[in-house]
C-alpha cells in the first residue's frame, strides 16, 4: 500500500482486493461529529461506467460521504480506495464567488485545463453555454451555474465524476434535462458517476445503482428495487412512491436558457 | 514654483521615496487584490502591527531591525495560520486580540528601552522621505521575489481562492499554498512599513484594489489597474505631501482613497448617462 502525496490524505492507490475496473472503493467508514455518529460502516464500490446516486435526507450524511470519498475529509475509520492515479472530476454542492473578484465564464474554466482550448470549446457547447463565456460568474443564473461547474469538472477528461447534489437551484424540467445530460455523458466518456440527489424519482431513468442513506446505508440496489424498499418508503413516506408517478418518460419539448419553449427535434 | 518641484524631484531621498513607493505598489497591486477577495485585510493589519513588536525586539537585541521586523511579521503569519486551523475563538476575535496586543506590547517594550532614542511616529506613519541605501534594496529584493513567486503560482493561487476544494481535486497542495501566499503578505508588510507606517500600511494594500474593482473585468485586469492606483497614488501623494507640506505616508493614503471615490461613483455615472 502506499499513500498519495497530499499530506492530508491517506486514499489508498493499490489494493489486491480491486480488479482494474473498480474506480473507488469505500471499505466500512466511520465518521462522528462532536460525538454525533454521521457515517455508521459505509461501503460502496462504484465501477467504470456505473452511476451511483445516493439519495437521503438532509444531514443523512451524503455530503459527508462524498468528501470521503474524495479524501478531503479523513475517516474516523475504515479506508477509500482510489484506481492509481485516477482523476476524479468534482462539482461541489455550492460555489459562491466572492463579489469582488472579478472572474468571467471562460477564466473561471481555463482554471482547470489552461492548454486545451479546443476541449472547453466542445464542453461548452455540449453543456449548451457557449453564449456565456465573456459572462461574469456573479451574473448567471443557479441552473447556468450548475452547468458552469459541471464544465469545469469535465475539463479534467475524469474517470471518476462526483457530484454533490447537480440539480440544486435548477427549475424541475431543467433537473431531468441535467440528469439525462449526466448520463450521456457517462455513456460518451466512459466515465464512472458518483451523485447525490435528493429526488429517486428525477434520477431513476439515469442511475444503475442507488444507495439510500441516513447515517447508515438503509438499502441499496436498483432504483426500482429500492423505491419499493419498507426501508425507502420508511425513510421518505409511503407518499414518496404513492403520489409521484415514476419518472421516467420524456419532455415533448425543451426550455431554453431563458425559460423560452424550444422546437422539439425528434428523429 | 515649477523649479522647486523639478530640484524635489531631483534629490536623493526623494528619487529613492519614489522607487521604494512604487516598487512596492506594483506588487502591492496584485497581492492587494488576493487580500481584498479573501477577506483578509484584518489579517494584513494585525500583521501590519506585530511588526512593531519587531521593531522593538529587534532594538532590545540589538539585532538588524529589518530582519527582525521579517522574522516577527513570518512568526506571527505561522502562528495566525495555524491558529486558524483549529479555531479556538472566531478569527475575527482572534485577530482583534493579536493586533492590539502586539502593537501595546510593541509600543511598551519600546519605551522600556530607553537607551535608544526611537521616532515612534515614523514607525507608526511611516517615514518614506528617510529611506536610505539599506532600505531600498531590502524593498526591492522583497517587491522582486514577491512578484516573481506571484507570476509563478498566479493560477493556483487564483483557484484555492476561488474554491479550494475544486482546487484540491485539480491536484492543488492548498494549505501549502495558503502559506506560501501568507508569508508573502507577511514580507511585503515587513518592508513596507518605512513607507506608510504600522497603523496605514494595510491601506496602501486594500484600497488600490478596491479602486480597481470597478474598472476589470478579469482578476488579472483587476490586479495590474490597482498596481497603477498605487503608483500614481505614490506619485501624487509625495507631490502634495511637497505642496501642502504634510506628512508622506497619510498623503499617499489620501490620494488613493480620493482615487477610489472616483473610480467607484464614475462609473455610475457613466450608466446612468446611457
Amino acid at each position: 500500500m502506499e499513500s498519495s502525496d497530499n499530506d492530508s490524505n491517506s486514499v489508498l492507490e493499490s489494493s489486491g482486493e480491486f480488479s482494474s475496473g473498480v474506480l473507488l472503493a469505500a471499505r466500512s467508514i466511520n465518521k462522528e461529529f462532536a460525538d454525533k455518529k454521521i457515517l455508521e460502516n459505509i461501503s460502496l464500490t462504484i465501477e467504470e461506467g456505473q452511476i451511483v446516486t445516493l439519495i437521503g435526507p438532509n444531514g443523512a450524511g451524503k455530503t459527508t460521504l462524498v468528501r470521503i470519498a474524495l479524501g478531503l475529509l479523513q475517516p474516523d475509520s475504515g479506508a477509500i480506495y482510489h484506481r492509481p492515479a485516477l482523476r476524479i472530476g468534482y462539482m461541489p454542492q455550492k460555489v459562491q464567488v466572492e463579489p469582488t473578484l472579478p472572474l468571467t465564464v471562460s477564466r473561471f474554466l481555463q482554471l482547470a485545463n489552461r492548454h486545451d482550448r479546443e476541449l472547453l470549446d466542445t464542453t461548452l457547447g455540449d453543456l449548451k453555454i457557449s453564449h456565456l463565456q465573456d459572462h461574469q460568474l456573479t451574473s448567471i443564473s443557479g441552473g447556468e451555474m450548475q452547468r458552469v461547474l459541471l464544465a469545469r469538472a469535465l475539463l479534467r477528461k475524469p474517470e471518476l465524476l462526483i457530484l454533490d447534489e447537480p440539480a440544486q437551484g435548477v427549475d424541475l424540467g431543467g433537473q431531468a434535462e441535467l440528469y439525462r445530460l449526466i448520463s450521456e455523458i457517462s455513456v460518451s466518456q466512459g466515465c464512472g458517476v458518483l451523485m447525490i440527489s435528493h429526488d429517486l424519482h428525477l434520477v431513476m431513468s439515469s442511475t444503475d445503482e442507488v444507495i439510500c442513506l441516513n447515517h447508515h446505508v438503509c438499502c441499496h440496489g436498483k432504483p426500482e428495487h429500492v423505491s419499493n424498499d419498507p426501508a425507502y418508503l420508511n425513510l421518505f413516506g409511503a407518499s414518496a412512491s404513492g403520489d409521484l408517478a415514476v419518472y421516467t418518460h420524456h419532455h415533448d419539448h425543451e426550455h431554453g436558457i431563458g425559460g423560452g419553449v424550444k422546437e422539439h427535434h425528434h428523429d | 514654483m515649477i523649479d522647486s518641484m523639478t530640484l524635489f524631484f531631483t534629490t536623493d531621498f526623494v528619487l529613492y521615496a519614489l522607487a521604494a513607493g512604487i516598487s512596492l505598489s506594483l506588487v502591492a497591486g496584485p497581492l492587494g487584490s488576493f487580500i481584498v477577495w479573501r477577506r483578509m485585510s484584518y489579517f494584513g493589519d494585525t500583521l501590519a502591527h506585530s511588526a512593531l513588536l519587531g521593531i522593538a525586539l529587534g532594538l532590545i537585541t540589538d539585532s538588524n531591525p529589518q530582519l527582525s521586523i521579517i522574522i516577527c511579521c513570518l512568526l506571527f503569519a505561522f502562528i495566525l495560520t495555524l491558529l486558524d486551523r483549529r479555531p479556538l475563538l472566531s478569527t475575527d476575535a482572534l485577530l482583534g486580540i493579536l493586533a492590539h496586543s502586539s502593537l501595546a506590547l510593541g509600543i511598551v517594550v519600546l519605551a522600556l528601552a530607553d537607551s535608544v532614542r526611537v521616532d515612534l511616529e515614523a514607525y507608526l506613519f511611516g517615514a518614506l522621505l528617510t529611506i536610505g541605501n539599506a532600505d531600498l534594496i531590502w524593498i526591492l529584493l522583497v517587491s522582486t521575489v514577491v512578484a516573481i513567486v506571484l507570476y509563478l503560482f498566479w493560477n493556483d493561487f487564483l483557484s484555492i481562492t476561488i474554491h479550494a476544494e475544486i482546487a484540491e481535486i485539480e491536484g492543488a497542495n492548498v494549505k501549502r499554498l495558503n502559506l506560501i501566499l501568507v508569508f508573502l503578505i507577511a514580507f511585503t508588510i515587513a518592508v513596507s512599513m518605512k513607507i506608510v507606517g504600522v497603523l496605514l500600511i494595510t491601506s496602501l494594500l486594500i484600497i488600490p484594489p478596491a479602486a480597481a474593482r470597478s474598472l476589470a473585468s478579469t482578476p488579472e485586469q483587476m490586479a495590474v489597474k490597482a498596481s497603477l492606483v498605487g503608483s500614481i497614488s505614490v506619485v501624487l501623494g509625495l507631490i502634495s505631501a511637497f505642496y501642502f507640506d504634510v506628512p508622506v505616508g497619510p498623503s499617499i493614503v489620501v490620494v488613493a482613497t480620493l482615487i477610489f471615490l472616483l473610480f467607484y461613483f464614475y462609473p455610475s455615472v457613466l450608466k446612468s448617462k446611457s
